[in-house]
């Protein structure tokens, strides 16, 4: 029972946001809210879950404004952001390629990322795609920047970058990416030479530990079952849940 | 009153969006009124400046691609799953849209401070993001209360027109918004606040403790139109989903100019109003 690329995606992430008391996940990252499906669960349930957007696993009522507040006030442990861009030193860039404002490649907006960033202690960044387009050296648009001045408030922050490839935790003294290790199958040089930035790493660097079958036969089962119904056609393709078998909420 | 409040048509509500208006509309999912939005197309409507609370999809890029925004106020335009928004991104490879470059919660604090009746609103985060260099509104200031603490502050924003859709509205104009209490906020902050709705009940929503709490009272509220399934093809919360075929189809579509066209044609001026 050999992980797929994205179950080893799921534990790897689920591992870091253990000890997280609430966790919070966009309605359009299925990896990430897997993992913290399944991290939940390793807490024995004591992790709060929200996934944005989804009904069952949100707990808001007052909108879209409820969601920051909880942030700002340190209620909100971890969260993941994206990036068209994201660079060495941990800028995103969810606005576009080029020079703004009339840009050639024009992506979705910055959401909630220029606060986000700053107010969550444990901001995950999430790019499957490692490639020099994805990884740059520097973003052509700060939608959020991954450091600031000492005199900034700034509770939160960039604390791990994990891709299809391998996974870098930030240094935030030196505002630097730190190799962590790379995914079972691939190679340092490899992710040097699809990564645009500089990074740190140890003279010997270990590969992400794999999946134990039991971690895998409880995401493959109970948790597969809780992600069909944030993410019915993910939780389909990835483990086979059909439609109409989505777990009732707990 | 019935008549002044409860408009006879779609069309004859949004008549009362002038060229020019800074138009505020939720987010997809939370009461966009959609078949409001068709019936402004029909009409001559322009020049708009399109605040989204906090982002928009179809909506936006609809009025975007008919060329009726001059400026777009959003912390995101996207059709979510179904891809980027095509007209959207046309628009500003063309430099046909002036762009205001927002944070979600940005766009709720400055709604916020102009619900309070106050001039500004401030916000942590932000310090060091490209938004607020290309944001001349924004101002960042020392905190008065702290030491060497700098914090960013946004201006009230007073939009001439909110317009949503909700689920039920009842005679005295209390329109029930249910969970998405950021419609409740819109209407606060603006001059003037439209909304369909899918249904008028014949009782007083306010009068009823489980409604209540989830009510917009009509002393917000200019005018109201019925427009059953309302928000098509978006879903509607607690009501109904969202119509992923029809979006899809919006999607490939609006790909290219032409094919933006004629879904314009097709599924916007080929729709009676009256059928709205």
């Amino acid at each position: 029972m050999d992980a797929s690329t994205e179950e080893l995606l799921i534990v790897t992430i689920a591992r870091l946001l253990h000890g997280c008391r609430h966790v919070a996940v966009g309605a359009l990252s299925p990896i990430p809210g897997s993992a913290a499906l399944l991290a939940r669960r390793q807490s024995g349930g004591r992790m709060r879950v929200s996934v944005l957007g989804s009904r069952q696993w949100s707990p808001w009522s007052n909108g879209g404004v409820e969601l920051f507040d909880c942030a700002g006030q340190g209620r909100m442990d971890a969260f993941f952001l994206s990036g068209g861009q994201i660079d060495g030193q941990a800028n995103v860039n969810l606005v576009g390629v080029g020079d703004y404002p009339t840009q050639q490649v024009r992506w979705s907006g910055s959401f909630g990322s220029a606060y986000l960033y700053f107010v969550v202690p444990k901001v995950i960044l999430f790019r499957e795609e490692h490639s020099r387009r994805t990884l740059v050296e520097k973003v052509d648009f700060i939608s959020a920047p991954g450091s600031s001045p000492a005199n900034v408030y700034r509770p939160g922050g960039p604390y791990a970058l994990i891709t299809s490839r391998c996974l870098f935790h930030f240094d935030k003294h030196r505002a630097r990416f730190r190799l962590t290790s790379v995914h079972p199958g691939h190679e340092v040089a490899e992710v040097r030479d699809n990564t645009g930035f500089d990074f740190d790493l140890p003279e010997a660097v270990p590969v992400t530990a794999e999946p134990d079958p039991g971690t895998l036969a409880l995401l493959r089962g109970e948790i597969a079952g809780q992600v069909a119904d944030p993410y019915p056609q993910f939780a389909e393709r990835l483990f086979g849940v059909p439609a109409a078998g989505r777990a009732a909420a707990p | 009153m019935d008549a002044a409040l409860i408009a006879g048509s779609v069309q004859e509500l949004v008549a009362a969006i002038p060229d020019g208006a800074l138009l505020c509309v939720p987010r997809d999912g939370s009461g966009v009124a959609m078949a409001a939005t068709r019936a402004l197309l029909r009409g001559g409507v322009g020049n708009l400046h399109l605040l989204a609370v906090p982002s928009s999809g179809i909506q936006a890029d609809l009025l975007i691609g008919a060329g009726r925004v001059a400026v777009v106020e959003a912390a995101g335009i996207t059709l979510g799953e179904y891809g980027l928004a095509p007209a959207f991104n046309r628009a500003v490879r063309g430099a046909r849209v002036r762009l205001l470059d927002a944070t979600c919660p940005a766009i709720h604090a400055s709604l916020q401070a102009a619900e309070k009746g106050l001039p500004f609103m401030p916000l942590r985060g932000l310090i060091g993001s490209d938004l607020v260099r290309h944001r001349p509104d924004w101002r960042q200031i020392d905190n008065p209360f702290g030491q060497d603490d700098p914090i960013v502050l946004l201006p009230a924003c007073r939009p001439d027109i909110s317009l949503f859709h909700a689920a039920l509205a009842d005679r005295q104009g209390n329109v029930w918004v249910g969970r998405d209490r950021e419609c409740m906020t819109m209407a606060h902050a603006a001059k003037t606040t439209l909304v369909t709705v899918e249904e008028i009940v014949e009782f007083d929503l306010m009068a009823d403790a489980r409604y209540a709490p989830g009510t917009l009272p009509g002393l917000y509220v200019e005018r109201i139109a019925v427009a059953s399934r309302g928000a098509w093809p978006l879903g509607l919360t607690d009501r109904y989903p969202p119509d992923g075929e029809h979006l899809r189809l919006y999607a490939r579509a609006a790909a290219s100019e032409e094919g933006f066209a004629r879904y314009l044609e097709e599924q916007v001026h080929g729709r009676r109003a009256a059928a709205e």
